[in-house]
């Protein structure tokens, strides 16, 4: 084994000067860190072949049925919304999403590369802030790539079956866009509370709460309560923008969305707060 | 040049590290030793921001490490070496790494030549054997060609080979001109690789000395001594102040009196002297006296908590 240490090696000692006169790392050098971590392990990979196998696959099989039930009366009394149709597995597809926006950042704690990363880039807030530059770019590409597979996709399969759509009708084009937005945002949202709890099991955990669970739970009180509840809850007033139709209770599109944004601000303020204020 | 201005940590009611003051300077290797649970760790993650101190500072060259443009050029840390990814693999680790900082990419292949490393390159470091990981951890900490490079009980889990080849590299990282902090609980490592040393037993600091000096200073000054009449020199010793008790294997182990004394005294008293021989103190032994004090032994479950593992779990690290 030996000790050559490259064209350092045998120089007489000396005392060295710090590093003076080299480039600084700069916001760009983390964001292409942080691109190269997201994309040189395999569970990323899986993760996101998951949410578009959820998203498009199961979004295809859900019009495919609703659309062959539709003449046997099986949707009589309820309005029939194509859109929302072929758009319905991006409630399960966006769990997929949740999970690798918890994983970007809690990886970094379970397998103690937190310490490392943040003796690379001693800048918390930018180590957080490129983190959830590079993942939001990430799932906003795969949101609306799947946003618009499962719309395309599901109208076919809803076939002739049933009354489809196209992306020229009215308000169609902004649900489409507006899924994917959607989805990008939960996966940021869940990177934060990822950077929150420190641990993949707990972000997961709140994720599922705040997706599903809690807005679930509402429905047990009493109106008064749930009504306000269920038009300002920030996920279900996020997922109004991939819907066209505005029942009672619920906010319009583009302001159901600012909430979720908001919420989102908050909360990743606060993994902000939080990574500078903690011991790594 | 790493500058420690006051620099203490609690957790809670415990101090981890206690109002430490040192400055560690460049060009040769410094050791940082101490009991297991002595805060060599925590003063460690300090230095590179890792933890922030309760108070007092500490400074790279003068700056806090967070303020450092490029931090891998000039500081190179291993303090563990399982803190990476598993299942990236080394190349990809390391490329991680130099890209944060902006390194170019042909120093990760440079490095993983020097630490012995480039045929694996490929494979999942999470798959890489302890010694390995030390490895790689090392290609690391060169990455950046820092000024300063600080390992953590580098030692542990390298086989023969593996302790000849960072001892090495340690001694010829000083004789560059780089400024080299190396913790370890081995006395013998140290004896073997260090040129000054950084004492501390519960946080705080108990000898800032050359490792000659340190021996000297915590050498309780024996002479091991056998004559033909032990008991007639054993008074004559007592009348002089020294103290003496009967030595292993026959004769006499004075202490307070130098041999010269000793000699002096038995030639006063006519006593033959068949053996005469100073004690050096080991640096193991020296380290004892020193410390002695200060080993965690009666720790309570709270102590316990905190230093029964070199890095606190993420959770209680507050």
């Amino acid at each position: 084994m030996t000790t050559a240490l490259g064209p350092r090696a045998g120089r007489p000692a000396q005392p060295r000067q710090g590093g003076a006169g080299a480039s600084p790392a700069r916001f760009s050098d983390a964001l292409r860190c942080e691109w190269a971590k997201l994309t040189s392990v395999r569970s990323t990979w899986v993760t996101l072949l998951v949410s578009l196998l959820l998203g498009v696959g199961v979004g295809a099989l859900i019009s495919y049925l609703a659309g062959s039930h539709y003449a046997t009366g099986g949707f009589r009394g309820r309005a029939w919304d194509p859109t929302a149709v072929s758009l319905r597995a991006l409630t399960i597809a966006q769990l997929a999403i949740a999970v690798l926006g918890s994983l970007v950042v809690t990886s970094e704690y379970g397998t103690g590369m937190i310490r490392t990363s943040l003796t690379a880039t001693p800048r918390r807030g930018r180590f957080l802030s490129s983190k959830a530059v590079v993942f939001t770019a990430v799932a906003l590409v795969v949101g609306e790539i799947m946003a618009f597979a499962a719309f395309l996709l599901g109208q076919l399969a809803i076939g002739s079956n049933a009354p489809h759509t196209s992306l020229a009708a009215p308000d169609v084009l902004r649900a489409v866009i507006g899924a994917g937005l959607y989805l990008a945002l939960i996966g940021l949202l869940s990177s934060c509370v990822g950077a929150l709890v420190r641990n993949t099991a707990a972000a997961i955990s709140s994720m599922v709460a705040l997706l599903f669970v809690l807005p679930g739970v509402v429905q047990a009180l009493p109106a008064s309560w749930s009504n306000v509840i269920t038009e300002w809850w920030p996920t279900q007033a996020g997922s109004q923008v991939y819907s066209l139709h505005r029942s009672a209770h619920t906010l319009s599109a583009w302001s159901g969305f600012a909430v979720l944004v908001v919420f989102t601000v908050i909360v990743f303020t606060a993994a902000l707060w939080v990574i500078e204020h903690r011991d790594a | 040049m790493i500058e420690a201005v006051h620099l203490t940590k609690r957790y809670g009611t415990t101090t981890a590290v206690d109002d430490l003051s040192f400055t560690i300077e460049p060009g040769q290797v410094t050791g940082f030793l101490g009991p297991n649970g002595a805060g060599k760790t925590t003063t460690m993650r300090m230095v590179i921001g890792l933890d922030k101190p309760s108070s007092g500072s500490v400074t790279i060259d003068g700056r806090m490490y967070r303020d450092l443009p490029a931090p891998l050029r000039e500081v190179g840390a291993l303090l563990d070496a399982k803190a990476l990814h598993g299942g990236r693999s080394a190349y990809n680790h390391l490329r991680v790494l130099a890209l944060s900082n902006g390194l170019p990419l042909s120093r990760v292949d440079e490095v993983l030549k020097m630490v012995g490393l480039k045929d694996v390159a490929s494979r999942r470091a999470g798959g890489y054997s302890l010694g390995m990981s030390q490895r790689l951890g090392v290609a690391g900490a060169l990455l950046g060609d820092p000024g300063i490079l600080m390992f953590d009980e580098p030692v542990n889990g390298l086989d023969p080979e593996g302790i000849l080849w960072i001892r090495q590299l340690m001694r010829s990282l000083a004789a560059e001109g780089r400024t080299v902090l190396v913790s370890s609980h081995l006395m013998s490592e140290m004896a073997l690789t260090a040129d000054h040393l950084l004492v501390i037993g519960r946080g705080k600091l108990i000898a800032d000395t050359g490792v000659q000096e340190f021996i000297d200073l915590s050498s309780a000054g024996t002479v091991v001594v056998r004559s033909r009449d032990d008991n007639l020199l054993a008074a004559r010793l007592a009348e002089q102040g020294a103290r003496t008790e009967p030595a292993v294997g026959g004769g006499l182990t004075a202490s307070g009196v130098s041999s010269s004394l000793v000699g002096e005294i038995a030639f006063a008293a006519g006593i033959i002297l068949d053996e005469l021989t100073p004690q050096r103190a080991s640096l193991e032994h020296a380290f004892m006296e020193l410390t002695k004090d200060s080993v965690d032994f009666g720790a309570s479950p709270s102590e316990l908590a905190s230093v029964g593992t070199d890095y606190p779990t993420t959770d209680g690290s507050r």
